[in-house]
């Protein structure tokens, strides 16, 4: 068993962390893993990556070959695109969020941001299934629009190709937050996990 | 990053965390570092753990210091690692070279982290040449696993040499995840006394020793459980890898079905090389492969083993299958793999369908919402504007790095490396009695001012430059993750310090010292006209806090677009907040046509409204600040 995920987003949306909690929950559970943090000057604006490598007997290096991702979660819709590009394939299933974050050229007034309808064709044309998630909304509501990585992770975990579950997740999250913090983390969490149980898939 | 003693657990691990639990199993007294990037966490995490565990661990002021501290650390038989990136280890040069004559006591380690495809760097220099130039050992590690258990070994090799150690690490190991299984935290070695006769000194007539020294490592080296060999025996076709490179090259001849016929060296111990163990196996190959990350370092010293020894050998690398320049991949190293053993390309063709893309706009840097080197360079450009655009900017290394492209407006001529502007300045500014006719700007932020402009300043002082040196202060070492420096008032292991005033230090030197702050725009705008067309030495002083730090105390402000008064396209600004500030707090209502803010992104910092020429942006409160 070898699962390749790719966790995209830009700097500041927490993906680092995201895919450090979900690594750690899947070494608990004696699964071999590999993480890749491609994070450049990314708190400054910049797209940011992690690839998550998972397999029940060899470590593999801390990056993803093109083309091998099974899994691609974007915190944002063109960085979904970008990603998938590169290192998705046909059998790709993607999760995303659908909150745009304009670059400085789109601001600017010199480059243009796609239409979510246009994104939303492609990456259904480039993947095997896709799930458009308000995953930022969904975390505003539920409290804090930081969470919005916890609830991404939630939805992860909710595919096949992922071997754990809630209690596995949240077993990392009681080491690394507490009081409030957790519960709110644990809820959305689950928010996630449910919406994709629940079929989100366009 | 776990500090319990529960030998044989395994944990998921960043490499940085790996260095400092490395640390901590090495038994570490002493530990000291300038943050660059990849490996700027590494000091930090050490400062969080250090009162518990019984060590110090401290922010230097730059890399120099850092080592040297180390070096007095390791007289007392204190165990002492030192954390710096390719750039740091540089900025070293003088202190490792005759640091290296004079020994040390207590293990001395120097973990250099390379960042090659300069992710977060200017550069990417091989740190590996220093431990030539300076006859020290060096090792690699080529997981995290190996970064955890190389520093206690290194540890000891360096005690039992007298000498000091450099570890290189890289980008993809620094910021890379793996499994790790703890070994044993040691009780604290007491240290040794200083006798009357004990000396660390470094001079000449030890070279000898020096080149002793390194023999018994290569002796060392020789069976050291940091170099592997797997795949066939007596291979023909032979990979020697360093780092990185063992992975990669693991899943290229698994995804081309040749992990059985090819031999694979995994070097850990790169300097000096293993030269029996490396003969074991090249004698034996008739093509070998050498995948390592930036310089073709090992293969050319391999090169120089197999002319020595005649041996008929063809040796490929970074100067022919592997690009000469960037960081290792898999889709370097499959390709180079591929062409070393002459296999087709596994293509994808049939399955991947050709679709037309929608255009994906790129993603450049910027300065965070609300950052105050945003302010900072829209005044500077403003008034250089007024100033017929003659002034030369002099820059330096920090986020305001970022200022040579559009974040920052194109902001400066000149960028070289940290502390290098004001000099550089001071050069060209002195010209102007010689019938340059331009005025000449340096700019530099507060860590980079303590870290290495100060003898540029003083400089400046002692040679009557002509120049107008800015220091933008934003109270922080923002670029790297805001680690304390000398004008905080914090140490690394959260204990207050007395600060360090920038305006004290540049007074105490009669410099003339103006203050201000760059979100009063227009403010700011005319004291630097002023300064500009004033002789002589002058340092300007912008403060302001990092928007990212000051977000995480400051309570948020709203900052919202009045939109009866924005004209959206229609007033004649032509969307000069979203377009010209550039703020990503910033952005266009397309469907409203007329301006609005990013409440998610926005840091509530109320700078843009200054700047707005309706007054349309509007802030709780009515403060700007």
């Amino acid at each position: 068993m070898m699962t390749n995920v790719v966790i995209c987003g830009i700097g500041g949306q927490g993906n680092i962390l995201a895919s450090g909690l979900m690594g750690s929950a899947l070494v608990e559970m004696g699964y071999k893993v590999a993480v890749g943090e491609t994070y450049g000057a990314s708190q400054r604006g910049g797209s940011v990556m992690s690839h998550l490598r998972v397999s029940d007997d060899v470590e593999r290096g801390v990056l993803i070959p093109h083309g091998k991702a099974d899994v691609v979660v974007a915190f944002e819709p063109v960085e979904a695109l970008r990603i998938l590009r590169v290192y998705g394939n046909p059998e790709t299933k993607v999760i995303y969020d659908t909150r745009p974050a304009y670059p400085l050229g789109v601001l600017i007034g010199e480059d243009e941001y796609p239409s979510l309808e246009d994104i939303d064709a492609e990456i259904k044309a480039r993947s095997s299934v896709s799930y458009p998630l308000p995953a930022t909304e969904m975390a505003v509501e539920a409290g804090n629009a930081k969470v919005a990585n916890i609830l991404m992770m939630g939805a992860l975990a909710a595919l096949d190709e992922m071997p754990l579950g809630p209690d596995d997740f949240f077993k990392v999250l009681e080491q690394n937050f507490h009081g409030k913090a957790l519960e709110l983390n644990k809820e959305v969490f689950m928010v996630g996990y449910r919406r994709i149980k629940e079929g989100g898939a366009k | 990053m776990t500090t319990k003693n529960e030998p044989g657990k395994t944990y998921l691990m960043q490499g940085n965390e790996a260095i400092v639990r490395g640390a901590l199993e090495g038994g570490v007294h002493f530990a000291s570092s300038y943050p660059g990037s990849p490996s700027s966490q590494v000091l930090g995490m050490l400062g969080h753990i250090a009162e518990d565990q019984g060590f110090r661990a401290e922010w230097s002021t730059n890399e120099t210091t850092a080592l040297q501290s180390c070096m007095g650390a390791s007289f007392a038989n204190g165990r002492a690692i030192c954390i710096v990136k390719q750039n740091g280890l540089l900025f070293h040069g003088d202190t490792i070279h005759c640091g290296a004559l004079g020994g040390v006591k207590g293990g001395l380690v120097i973990v250099s982290s390379d960042d090659p495809d300069s992710h977060s760097s200017t550069n990417e220099f091989d740190s590996r040449h220093m431990a030539v130039s300076a006859n020290i050992p060096m090792l690699e590690p080529a997981s995290v696993q190996e970064t955890k258990d190389m520093i206690p070994y290194a540890f000891e090799l360096s005690e039992e040499l007298e000498q000091m150690v450099l570890v290189r690490v890289t980008t993809r190991i620094c910021h890379g995840r793996g499994s790790v299984t703890l070994g044993e935290i040691p009780e604290k070695r007491p240290f040794t006394p200083i006798g009357l006769w004990d000396r660390m000194v470094g001079i000449n007539w030890l070279h000898g020793f020096l080149l002793e020294k390194l023999e018994r490592a290569r002796e060392a080296f020789e069976v050291s459980p940091f170099n592997h060999y797997t795949g066939k025996e007596d291979a023909d076709k032979l990979i020697i890898t360093g780092g990185t490179g063992m992975k990669y090259v693991q899943e290229a001849l698994e995804e081309y079905g040749a992990d059985g016929e090819v031999g694979v060296l995994s070097l850990g111990c790169l300097w000096p090389l293993p030269e029996k163990l490396i003969l074991k196996h090249l004698s034996k190959a008739s093509k070998v492969l050498v995948v390592e990350e930036v310089d073709p370092f090992l293969e050319e010293h391999i090169s120089a083993i197999a002319g020595k020894a005649r041996l008929n050998v063809e040796i490929q690398g970074r100067a022919d299958l592997i690009p000469s320049i960037g960081e290792l991949n898999p889709e370097v190293v499959f390709k180079a793999v591929r062409e070393y053993l002459g296999v087709e390309p596994k293509c994808c063709g049939e399955g991947c369908p050709a679709i037309e893309g929608v255009n994906i706009p790129a993603r450049e840097l910027t300065f965070c919402a609300g950052c105050p080197h945003r302010a900072s360079f829209f005044i500077l450009k403003q008034a250089l504007r007024q100033e017929g655009h003659k002034g030369v900017v002099m820059g330096d290394i920090g986020c305001y790095t970022m200022a040579g492209q559009r974040a920052g407006q194109y902001g400066y001529h000149f960028m070289s490396c940290m502390g290098s502007g004001i000099s550089a300045a001071e050069g060209l500014g002195q010209l102007t009695n010689y019938g340059f006719d331009q005025p000449v700007v340096s700019l530099c932020g507060d860590s980079t001012f303590f870290h290495s402009v100060v003898p540029g300043l003083i400089n400046a002082k002692m040679n009557e430059a002509n120049i107008l040196h800015i220091v933008l202060d934003n109270s922080a070492t923002a670029m790297t993750g805001f680690q304390p420096h000398p004008g905080t008032g914090q140490t690394a292991m959260g204990f207050e310090t007395e600060k360090i005033s920038i305006t004290a230090l540049c007074e105490s030197l009669g410099c003339r010292v103006w203050r201000a702050d760059p979100f009063d725009v227009e403010e700011t705008k005319n004291l630097i006209c002023k300064l500009i067309g004033m002789k002589g030495l002058k340092v300007l002083i912008l403060e302001q806090p990092c928007a990212t730090l000051a977000a995480k105390t400051r309570e948020k402000k709203k900052v919202w677009v009045d939109t009866d008064i924005c004209r959206g396209s229609n007033c004649g600004c032509d969307g000069y907040c979203s377009r010209v500030w550039g703020c990503p707090g910033n952005i266009w209502d397309f469907e409203k046509n007329c301006a609005a803010i990013d409440e998610v992104v926005c840091v509530g910092c109320g700078a843009c409204a200054s700047i707005c020429p309706s007054g349309a942006i509007k802030v709780e409160g009515g403060d700007a600040k």
